[in-house]
């Protein structure tokens, strides 16, 4: 454990940064600098960015320094530097999904999400490694570079979300963004030790997220802390009207409210969250979780799921038949990768989606374009869009005993690179436990709850009612606080 | 051996919105400027979302209601997936299952007077958004195709008849019915030039068998049809073709899927396009990007209230009400729903529709068309022809002299708004009030006789165009006499 | 559930996927493994259910009908692989529709 004096200013936690900035303990460009130092020395073996904008993120430090300086009035997240996964839209970048179909994509406009951010004065630092138009549970499908958990570089960091929690869990930066469909913020985040929220359905816009599965994306802050957390979905949340599916409810102020005590939380716990796959450690870490929810005064008890068992099936034809339809786009006719290898028009389309996406992403489009197409659609589309009511069914009821579900992010701590390269299958049953919140449209967060023997970090999620975000973020920060899990880092950042 | 024609339509109508369907970009025609009214969401751009816009979905609604349609109260948007270079996202929004609208009809009205109108139902009514345009090098040599998305997105009504329709003639006239409708209720300018108004065309026979039953050939669509002039052609070229292939072949509409074709106007004739490998297969589900639309009773019939009157329900009252033919009340009704209006106003000011008809088709119409004025540019509003008219029907000025004062009225660059004050000064001031002192007409009619003896001369002799000449001469001398009373008591001089 | 090649090369052709052998019957098994997982579905009593499209369930979201700036055409042209200043450029479009 390292003395706070001593720590690098970029391992602070966010609120301390934007404290010390706020008092000019340090400066914006100090704290940048910082940033990319640690980038530069680490992410050789990281992997974590696939894109880094040195010279334009000192520049607006330096703008902010100098307002500072002026005495003018700054926005909450001034000269905070942030990394931002490399599906969302900025007008000026080259945004790729980590494949050769958009390896040139320069979109004309500006995610709504990072607008926000923008607006609140953080600086984007540089874009992230994910699995190829997000999907997938390792980083391994990014068609670009392998991303390695900061804890054990031979293990996966989990996806898609890989590069925006690896960012954090080596301290590059105190908070990034990524989005999370069926676990890809929660389930890198467990995996690499970071807290990671998946947002209400409807609480952060889509505008300008680069969809995979339209009904069930949403973009949402990890951090190395919950009031990191808390402080970064408080500057992306709200209504924009570019989304239609983006809700117009008032966003509380999460940066104030997630440390006030929280007095009667009944935290519930449902068996099939232990189920078979489930690795003994992560079972007994999560158990001692809910033994310290009790001695913390929390009343916790079972509760039922009874349709969780189908969420993984579900969700394993909903989401590629959305993707099938989504990534139609891509046709090396109006952007992205065209094949040379043509003959004609028929194809000039066969050939660039053939070469231009990758293995996954081909596997479910297919999928998809399988279960959506005539004789079929009833069996398996419109079957598993009832299946998901029934699932959000099981929430609504739940959540009238309960305030939270606390159970595990992912049946087992950090696998190995290539482990589970070969079954698809097996890499789609890791995303048992975080795919019935995408499901069911409400917020879940993934937060550090202990360390295997082999050192790697084990993640608790909590999972709430539509909107409840703030329940979330308060329970989780019971947890932290008593838990004291945030003392350790992996050991390359001297942790 | 005969044969029932049975053909069913699919029209694409383009809505009167600024904007289109799901973005904010420009829905003008302007193909001198390819690609520039587009926007992430028409470009269907990665992460670009819709959002519908509210216009489009109100004019598709007095759609389907000014053809008799149901409204449901729930309806959703689908993805429609195929692959083409105009669709840039790789499918259309459309609907599926549950269109905004199904079960009207539409009537067309019968020919002549005394015939029926003939009933067409419509099987439903949807809203979607236009693809863009492609322009084919027409070199022929391979410098490919070129693409203009500036029409990407265009709101679209699919109007969507059952096989109701009978001859070629019948579909023609169905489509200038909806056509007048279409621009009577508003929703549409039906401009046919800019593609405003598509159709495709589902032609087959029902041949005659020997026993009495009846043998459904192929089902042939002929595509994206410009004109009603072509439709009507392609259908006659489709009835005669399919005939002669079913004489050749015998093949029934169990032996053939259905095929498309397009049509070529310069050779009047359809051809085959190049099939697809396989069927069609839209994979068509709810698009997740937009949410459903919901209406309630009181809305729609508060809706249904604002609704303007339908040609249909005009022409019978044009009819009933002021005494038309079929043929006038046509003529008027396709002059648009202003002149309709400015027709009506007259009329029941005057209380005579046939004199209001035969006015509005001929000196107004002349005037409009001379000076290229619209309704709106013209100085001589309802009211003040109103009075004119009714000066006429109470004999108080000829019916030349009204002529006369109208085309005073409206000379000039920028002539003045016509009111019944100055259609009263104009009279006064030209003494062209009919003169009714009897004793002036007949002092008059005897001057003229006593000056021309060799036209009483022939008058007497037989000739009764000579008369013509001697009223001509009384009306110069007594201003604003009645032409009918002069004739009447020169030959009683005459004849005396 | 098991899917053929054949199955899998009509899937391939339906989502303009251009795949090899090795591609295809890879693809054939694994689908095949995905869908026999999915075949737990069945099990489930849907009798009445709604299908839920949507994770929250919105209505009536509607914009004005007012223009808003399009982009240049530079811009909009600006990523195409293929284009003349003013078009998206592809070769030759055939009748097929
Ligand atoms: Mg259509
Ligand atoms: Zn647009």
């Amino acid at each position: 454990m390292s003395s706070t004096a001593a720590t690098p200013i970029n391992q602070l936690s966010m609120s301390e940064q934007l404290q010390r900035l706020q008092n000019k303990a340090i400066s914006s460009v100090e704290l940048v600098d910082a940033t990319l130092a640690a980038i530069e020395t680490h992410d050789g073996s990281v992997g974590a960015f696939l894109q880094v904008y040195p010279e334009q993120a000192r520049a607006q430090a330096a703008s902010f320094d100098e307002r500072r300086a002026r005495g003018e009035t700054v926005p909450s997240l001034a000269g905070l530097p942030i990394a931002i996964k490399d599906n969302m839209c900025r007008t000026g970048d080259t945004v790729t999904c980590a494949s050769r179909m958009l390896h040139n994509y320069r979109p004309p406009y500006t995610a709504g999400a990072i607008e926000r951010l923008e607006r609140a004065g953080a600086i984007v630092v540089g874009r992230t490694n994910l699995d190829e138009f997000a999907m997938g549970s390792s980083g391994e499908n990014s068609a670009v570079q392998l991303t390695r958990n900061p804890w054990d570089l031979e293990r996966t960091p989990g996806g898609s979300s890989s590069g925006s929690a690896a960012s954090v869990a080596a301290r590059y930066v105190s908070g990034s963004l990524g989005s999370d469909t069926g676990g890809s913020i929660r389930q890198p985040a467990g995996l690499c030790g970071v807290v990671g929220l998946k947002p209400t359905y409807g609480r952060v816009s889509r505008y300008g997220l680069i969809a995979f599965a339209s009904s069930l994306d949403q973009i949402g802050p990890l951090a190395t802390d919950v009031t990191g957390a808390a402080i970064l979905l408080e500057a992306i949340s709200g209504h924009d009207p570019r989304d239609s599916t983006s809700v117009d409810v008032p966003v509380p102020s999460y940066s104030q409210l997630v440390q006030q005590p929280l007095a009667g939380l009944r935290v519930g716990f449902c068996p099939a969250h232990f189920s078979e796959g489930l690795d003994q450690e992560v079972a007994q870490t999560i158990r001692q979780a809910l033994t310290l929810y009790r001695q913390l005064g929390a009343e916790v008890k079972e509760i039922a799921l009874p349709h969780a068992d189908y969420s993984v099936a579900a969700y394993y034809l909903i989401a590629p038949s959305e993707a099938s339809s989504n990534l139609s786009r891509y046709d090396g006719i109006h952007y992205g990768y065209r094949s040379d290898k043509f003959e004609n028009l028929a194809d000039l389309y066969a050939a660039s989606r053939g070469e231009g996406f990758g293995p996954e992403v081909k596997r479910r489009i297919m999928l998809g374009t399988y279960a959506l197409s005539a004789g079929y659609y009833d069996q398996y589309y419109a079957r598993a869009l009832k299946v998901r009511r029934l699932i959000r069914r099981d929430y609504d009821e739940a959540f009238q005993e309960v305030d939270v579900i606390a159970g595990p992010v992912a049946p087992t701590t950090a696998f190995r690179l290539g482990e589970k390269n070969n079954d698809p299958l097996a890499m789609y049953l890791s995303d048992i436990y975080t795919i019935g919140t995408n499901l069911a449209g409400i917020p879940a967060i993934s937060l550090p709850a202990g360390y295997s023997k082999s050192g790697l970090p084990i993640g608790l999620q909590l999972q709430g009612p539509a909107f409840e975000e703030i329940k979330l973020l308060q329970a989780a920060y019971m947890f932290e606080q008593a838990a004291g899990v945030l003392e350790r880092k992996p050991g390359m950042v001297g942790g | 051996m005969s044969y029932d024609v049975i053909i069913g339509l699919e029209v694409h109508v383009q809505l009167q919105t600024q904007t289109k369907v799901f973005c904010g970009c420009s829905t003008a025609f302007n193909p001198q400027a390819p690609n520039t009214q587009t926007c992430p969401t028409c470009l269907g751009l990665p992460g670009a979302l819709p959002v519908l816009n509210k216009k489009a979905f109100e004019l598709a609604v007095q759609t389907a209601m000014g053809l008799n349609c149901e409204i449901p109260l729930f309806t959703k948007w689908d993805r429609k997936q195929y692959f083409y270079p105009d669709l840039p996202k790789g499918y259309q929004i459309s609907q599926y299952d549950l269109p905004f609208s199904r079960n009207g009809h539409l009537d067309i009205p019968p020919a002549t007077d005394g015939d029926t109108p003939i009933r067409v139902r419509i099987l439903r009514a949807h809203l979607e958004e236009d693809a863009g345009k492609n322009l084919h090098d027409e070199s022929g040599r391979g410098a490919g195709s070129m693409i203009d998305l500036n029409r990407a997105g265009t709101p679209l009504v699919e109007i969507v008849t059952e096989p109701d329709l009978r001859n070629a003639m019948s579909a023609r006239r169905f489509l200038e019915e909806l056509r007048l409708l279409l621009v009577y209720l508003g929703v549409s300018d039906c401009n046919m030039q800019e593609g405003s108004l598509r159709c495709d065309a589902n032609v087959n026979l029902h041949v005659h068998g020997p026993d009495g039953t009846k043998i459904p050939t192929p089902i042939v669509e002929v595509k994206n049809l410009n004109s009603f002039r072509f439709t009507e052609q392609a259908i006659e070229f489709e009835v005669a073709r399919q005939w002669e292939q079913y004489q050749k072949t015998g093949q029934t509409i169990h032996d053939a899927p259905k095929v498309t074709r397009g049509f070529d106007p310069d050779r009047g004739m359809t051809y085959a396009l190049r099939e697809k490998e396989e069927a069609a297969d839209y994979r068509y589900f709810p698009d997740p990007d937009l949410v459903p639309v919901t209406v309630t009773e009181e809305q729609l019939s508060l809706w249904r209230s604002r609704l303007v009157e339908s040609p249909a329900s005009r022409r019978e009252r044009f009819r009933q009400e002021y005494g038309l033919s079929l043929y006038d009340a046509q003529v008027i009704l396709d002059q648009g729903v202003l002149f309709a209006d400015y027709f009506e106003q007259v009329a029941s000011q005057t209380k005579d529709g046939k004199q209001a008809a035969n006015w509005l088709t001929q000196e107004v119409q002349r005037v409009l068309n001379d000076r290229r004025w619209t309704l709106t540019e013209f100085p001589f509003p309802a009211p003040a022809l109103g009075h004119l008219l009714s000066l006429v029907s109470t004999k108080k000025i000829t019916g030349k002299s009204a002529k006369d004062v109208f085309n005073l009225l409206v000379e000039g660059d920028e002539p003045e708004v016509v009111t019944s004050e100055t259609i009263d000064a104009t009279i006064a001031e030209r003494g062209l009030a009919l003169v009714e002192d009897t004793g002036a007409i007949d002092m008059a009619i005897a001057d003229v006789i006593g000056r021309n003896p060799k036209a009483v001369q022939d008058f007497r002799s037989g000739k009764q165009a000579a008369a013509g000449a001697l009223i001509g001469q009384v009306m110069k001398a007594v201003k604003g006499a009645d032409p009918q009373s002069v004739r009447e008591r020169l030959l009683k001089q005459l004849e005396g | 559930m098991s899917l053929s090649a054949k199955d899998v090369e009509k899937v391939a052709r339906l989502a303009r996927l251009r795949l090899n052998e090795t591609d295809i019957e890879q693809y054939a098994a694994q689908l095949s493994q995905i869908l026999d997982y999915a075949a737990i579905l069945e099990a489930v009593e849907t009798e009445g259910v709604e299908p839920m499209v949507h994770a929250i369930e919105l209505a009536n979201v509607w914009r004005e009908d007012e223009i808003l700036t399009s982009l240049p055409r530079q811009q909009a042209l600006q990523n195409s692989p293929a284009q003349d200043g003013k078009h998206f450029v592809v070769p030759q479009i055939l009748d097929a529709s």
